[in-house]
């Protein structure tokens, strides 16, 4: 007779027996967190797509500006601090869900987003300066490219934010459940993600733009 | 120039009576519509089992039922260009008119007949297949559908308010930007592809997960049926090529509203980059479009002819190394875009290479049959249509690869002829042969074989007919998307054969259609859940099966383990015993994807007639959608074991 | 319906077809891409045939093996053949059906890559010609650097002598081809693509753009008439003598979208066509640069050609022209 198994919904591991990460421990919320790096391996090729795009397109300047000529060191160095700290900060969050420690986890989420906040907005502040001057999306084929590389990682990020005060509105109602604390782990996914991007905007866009 | 037979009365084209009869029959439809669903008081229906389904089995049958009013309209499409085509300099369209029918034609065939057909099969059959409840996440598979469906709305309100786009379905640059081609027409071909592409990214990463992670216990990879393994392909070119589309078709629509200049000819734009990009997408899409057909052809070979599939690991492997190669192909659709000796002969290369594993396939296929026992059901006459019409298809492909001669074929009607006859001969064929055979399975009963032989000859003779002769003409020198062409250089009696030919296409097509509505009164009812002695899971079950698919999951310890069980007479060991049974966990039905759909649709209207802030208030619908859905704290719920335990004997099952 | 019958049947139709296809397509045509005039078109069509004869290889014996089985192992009362239902594992077949279509790339492969590498350029015996081609909304425009004369919709080249057709475009993405004299070429704006073509005997050659612009493409015919050199040089000096000159504003006048008949000009103004190449983003294409300063000296820098005044980066003829007559 051969045996029939069926699929349980779900039990958490016996503590004591091999360590499972809380946002691990259902059956469902593994699905969705691997469902998730799926995505990011999509939005992967999308902003590969904007990046070639770009790098075809640096040159191509028209009767604009150049990029040595437009970007401000100290402004993207900036930029680029708040970002990657607020990785770091999310990664705490991410620890303290793990303890089941909902305060612990709001604090250090909206942390994050206030340093994201932080970053949208200088970024948002860089992009009015260079319209103020000329420089928009409509001068040259290189600054259709920047604000839009630049401009999309933006976009993400923002929703970013959206998001993480929603799950932290959640968790003030409802405590770290096993669902929240998936949520909390993917939001960071998609955080640090966003950051690895911006390491190559920083590298590709803003240091070879004024390194000559 | 001919003088121009389209114009506008504010949004509205005029100017042309068989847009004036599509026109009345939408508006004829529509308000029947309305009608039946009020007269017997089917709206609330409507919604609780349609509009808000999470069911794998009901969205795959809204994908197969959008595809097939597709098929129709993209195939008038087809009708009335051959028509115009008949005779030299003939007036039926005027450019402006066959400019847009082109376009629509093969966009609407391509994305919104063939894209929904393939989900269609996906979503009926993978499940059921592998031995899983539902697709691992069946909320974004339903919001997949919806993105579709309003898309499809989208691109199809276009030839009746606005115009539609007409630049070819490649839309390139720069005759797709605002420069020569201004108005809504190219914004609605951008944002409905837009939409739908992101459901399809959705899809790929659904169905990725759910072969990945659902599969029934003791169902390894290898010993998984082929078509679901055709999926595993397929998905993984979804969701690693259409990104590129999203990227591009969004770079272009940005050209066009706000003035930037990635494809510009002035300010620096570089259209190359756009073709270049639009085929890195485009390439693997049609690959897309195959690598299912393949899976279906394996399933209907093996069990039709009541064998093993030939060679299953060289079938799993060449599935894989076509996905592969297939992204290093693509500039084989511009070799006379004037890249240098050394990229198109590393692009010609690649692309004849990709033509190996697909010969391989045809072989064992045919070795299949080869010592089996051999059934002509529909599903198998189709099957075996397809081999010789998708083996010349493939033939002129390796032709079109030799980049030298691809500078004469190239964006002639030889090229047209080879696309047709792989996509027909391949996709076209594959969809209809999985129609017949998963049809009982979905519907409960079979479709009539009589009516189906005439739509199948019908169809075969008709696709010969239209497209053979096309190869000639691209060898006498036509090219393709011209809306008319002058007498005196031959090629008139080509293109009156084709049309014919065409035509009888169309008739075939008809006969598929009654076919379809002959059956549903006086079909022969499947009984069993097993008409064709099926090989793989979902054959083991009722026809249609119940919402939960399968009241205990299976435990598989071979490829065909169906098959095997009933050659070895253990079949019941698949019936569900009361006492194994356990609540079944489901996912709740929702509105929020259709209104999701909705609010998107709303997005592409603002961009496509740059009523911003109309664009606004469909993302700010978008977020506030995505929300509420976060926010809810008990999406699913669990039937109980009773419930199981009688709809299992209702189903003769217990 | 039986087997046999079904695939007679089907056999039936396919050979009726195919015998109708050639006999009615037979008389009086032309099959420009089978019949070339010169040796571009020559090479083309015998990779053409060499593709077909490979691809038989693998077709006829698929269409064989497929109406034997098809014929033999039916699910028949009474059917001897054997039945062999586990049957699925051959390493002979599969060396076959992997190694023959590896082998018959590698042969066509190789002719390809030749013949790419071999037509990229005319051979280096001869002196070649250059004929710059410009496309534009509905038309072509051809200027003749030795001779400086223009014609719009047709074409005069010297028989049996390489002829360097430059390409650009003014106006969307076409092609230009000329099917018995060879494959097309992309013309693209901001881009000046080279195309070998040469014909071996006069005549007169049919030539259609072969990328679609839109409205008017269908109306993108023109006309290559292949001369003796004599006669050539004759045609350019009457061309010189009796035509009106090719002016900025009739150069204006050709951009206006439309469908005209054939244009004479007996000269141009110098340095036009490079001008158009820059003005359309030919700064960044750097080959293309290399390549009109190749064929020009003085020209193909960001300096300006003489008697020419840079336009704006807006040309005033490129607005929005499609719903135009």
């Amino acid at each position: 007779m051969a045996t029939v198994i069926e699929h349980a919904h779900g039990h958490p591991v016996d503590e004591g027996e091999h360590y499972v990460p809380l946002e691990y421990t259902e059956k469902d919320d593994s699905l969705k967190i691997f469902g998730f790096w799926l995505f990011l391996t999509q939005d992967m090729v999308l902003f590969a797509c904007l990046f070639a795009t770009f790098v075809v397109l640096r040159t191509h300047i028209g009767n604009g500006p150049d990029s040595e000529s437009l970007f401000d060191v100290k402004g993207f160095i900036e930029e680029t601090f708040i970002l990657l700290t607020s990785s770091f900060t999310g990664g705490i969050s991410t620890f303290y869900m793990r303890k089941k420690r909902a305060i612990g986890t709001v604090v250090w989420l909206l942390i994050t987003a206030a340093l994201g906040a932080a970053f949208v907005s200088l970024e948002i502040t860089e992009f009015l300066h260079y319209i103020s001057i000329g420089a928009t999306m409509q001068t040259s084929a290189f600054l259709s490219a920047f604000f839009t590389l630049v401009g999309t990682h933006g976009a993400h990020v923002s929703v970013g934010i959206i998001w993480m005060i929603s799950i932290v509105i959640q968790i003030l109602r409802r405590g770290i459940t096993p669902a929240l604390s998936r949520k909390v782990f993917i939001v960071n996914l998609y955080w640090h993600f966003l950051d690895v991007v911006w390491v190559f905007i920083f590298t590709v866009v803003y240091m070879m733009g004024v390194i000559h | 120039m001919p003088p121009s037979h389209l114009s506008h009365w504010g949004l509205l084209i005029t100017g042309d009576p068989l847009i004036y009869g599509a026109d009345a029959s939408i508006a004829l439809a529509s308000i029947a519509i309305v009608y039946v669903l009020t007269k017997y008081k089917k709206w609330k229906w409507l919604w609780d089992e349609w509009l808000t389904t999470v069911d794998h089995k009901k969205i795959g049958i809204m994908y197969l039922i959008a595809a097939i009013l597709m098929l129709f309209r993209a195939g008038t499409d087809a009708e009335l260009m051959r028509t115009q085509l008949a005779l030299p300099n003939l007036h039926f369209l005027g450019p402006e008119h066959y400019d847009q029918i082109f376009t629509t034609h093969g966009t609407v065939m391509l994305l919104f007949m063939a894209m929904p057909f393939i989900f269609a099969l996906m979503n009926i059959a993978v499940p059921l297949q592998i031995g899983a409840r539902d697709v691992a996440f069946p909320y974004l598979n339903a919001i997949s559908f919806w993105l579709f469906f309003f898309a499809a709305m989208l691109i199809n309100i276009s030839f009746v308010i606005g115009g539609s786009p007409d630049a070819g379905w490649t839309s390139y640059a720069p005759l797709a930007g605002s420069t020569f081609d201004p108005g809504p027409g190219e914004n609605f071909y951008l944002m409905a592809l837009e939409i739908t592409g992101i459901g399809s990214i959705g899809t790929g990463i659904n169905f990725l997960a759910t072969i990945l992670k659902m599969r029934a216990p003791g169902m390894s990879l290898m010993k998984m049926p082929l078509f679901t393994w055709s999926i595993v392909a397929t998905s993984i070119l979804i969701v690693y090529a259409f990104p590129a589309l999203t990227v591009v078709l969004a770079l272009l629509l940005i050209d066009r509203v706000a003035g930037a200049h990635f494809f510009t000819i002035t300010a620096g734009g570089n259209p190359m980059m756009y073709i270049n990009m639009f085929w890195i997408w485009g390439h693997p899409e049609v690959y897309i479009l195959i690598l299912p057909a393949f899976g279906v052809f394996s399933e209907i070979v093996s069990t039709f002819s009541r064998k093993t599939i030939f060679g299953y690991k060289s079938m799993v492997f060449s599935l894989l190394l076509i996905s592969l190669i297939s992204y290093f192909v693509w500039a084989h659709h511009f070799f006379t875009m004037g890249a240098d000796a050394s990229v198109n002969s590393f692009f010609a290369i690649a692309s004849m290479l990709v033509g190996i594993p697909t010969g391989v396939k045809i072989f064992n296929w045919l070795f299949t049959m080869f010592r089996g026992r051999i059934r002509m059901k529909m599903p198998m006459l189709w099957t075996i249509a397809f081999i010789p019409c998708f083996t010349m298809g493939g033939m002129t492909g390796v032709m079109l690869a030799a980049a030298p001669a691809d500078y004469q074929y190239h964006n002639s009607y030889f090229l047209v002829a080879h696309f047709h006859q792989v996509l027909i001969g391949g996709t076209l064929f594959g969809m209809l042969a999985a129609m017949y055979y998963w049809w009982p399975k979905v519907f409960g009963f079979l479709l009539d074989e009589r009516w189906a032989k005439w739509a199948f000859w019908m169809f075969n003779i008709g696709f010969y007919v239209c497209f053979e002769p096309q190869y000639v003409l691209g060898l006498m020198g036509m090219q393709r998307r011209m809306y008319t062409y002058p007498s005196g250089l031959g090629w008139t009696d080509l293109n009156f054969i084709s049309t014919i030919g065409a035509f009888i296409m169309g008739l075939g097509f008809i006969f598929l259609v009654w076919d379809i509505i002959y059956s549903i009164r006086y079909g022969e009812r499947d009984l069993t859940g097993d008409p064709w002695d099926g090989r793989t899971l979902e054959w083991s079950l009722p026809s249609p099966a119940p919402h939960y698919n399968f009241a205990v999951i299976p435990h598989v310890t071979q490829l065909d383990h169906w098959w095997e069980l009933k050659q070895q007479g253990r079949q019941d060991e698949l019936r569900p015993k009361a006492s194994e049974m356990r609540p079944i966990h489901m996912p709740k039905n929702s509105g929020k994807p259709f209104l999701l759909g909705l609010a998107f649709f709303v997005v592409g209207v603002g961009f496509v007639f740059e009523w911003y802030a109309l664009a606004v208030i469909g993302f700010l619908g978008v977020g506030a959608l995505l929300l509420a859905r976060s926010f809810e704290a008990h999406p699913d719920y669990h039937i109980p074991v009773d419930e199981v335990v009688h709809t299992e004997t209702a189903l003769g099952r217990l | 319906m039986k087997g046999k019958q079904q695939t007679r049947r089907l056999l039936t139709y396919a050979g009726v077809g195919a015998v109708a296809t050639v006999m009615l397509s037979g008389c009086g045509a032309q099959y420009q891409v089978l019949d070339p005039a010169g040796p571009v078109g020559q090479q083309e069509l015998n990779l053409i045939v060499a593709s077909v004869v490979l691809m038989l290889i693998v077709i006829i014996p698929v269409i064989a093996i497929l109406v034997y089985v098809v014929y033999r192992y039916r699910d028949k009362p009474g059917n001897t053949a054997p039945y062999d239902p586990h049957f699925s594992d051959s390493k002979v077949l599969e060396v076959i059906w992997w190694g023959i279509p590896i082998i018959i790339v590698a042969i066509l492969g190789t002719e390809t890559v030749r013949t790419t590498f071999q037509l990229t350029k005319p051979p280096s015996n001869a002196t070649p010609i250059t004929v710059e081609v410009t496309s534009l909304d509905w038309k072509w425009l051809f200027q003749y650097p030795d001779g400086h004369v223009a014609t719009v919709n047709y074409a005069y080249i010297p028989v049996g002598v390489p002829v360097n057709f430059v390409l650009t475009s003014d106006a969307p993405m076409n092609s230009f081809w000329v099917p018995r004299l060879g494959g097309q070429e992309y013309t693209m704006p901001g881009m000046a693509m080279t195309l070998w073509l040469q014909a071996a005997q006069p005549g007169v050659y049919y030539g259609h753009g072969a990328n679609f612009t839109g409205r008017g493409f269908s109306h993108t015919t023109f006309y290559v008439t292949a001369v003796p050199m004599d006669k050539y040089h004759q045609w350019i000096a009457h061309v010189q003598q009796t035509a009106p000159a090719l002016t900025q504003t009739d150069y204006r006048q050709l951009s206006v979208p439309s469908v005209i008949g054939n244009e004479t000009f007996s000269s141009y103004p110098t340095g036009s066509f490079e001008n158009t190449v820059l003005q359309d983003g030919g700064k960044y294409m750097a080959e293309s640069m290399q390549m009109m300063s190749k064929l020009h000296p003085a020209a193909g820098s960001s300096t300006m050609p003489s008697g020419m005044t840079m336009p704006s980066t807006t040309p005033t003829h490129k607005t929005g022209h499609k719903k135009h007559n």
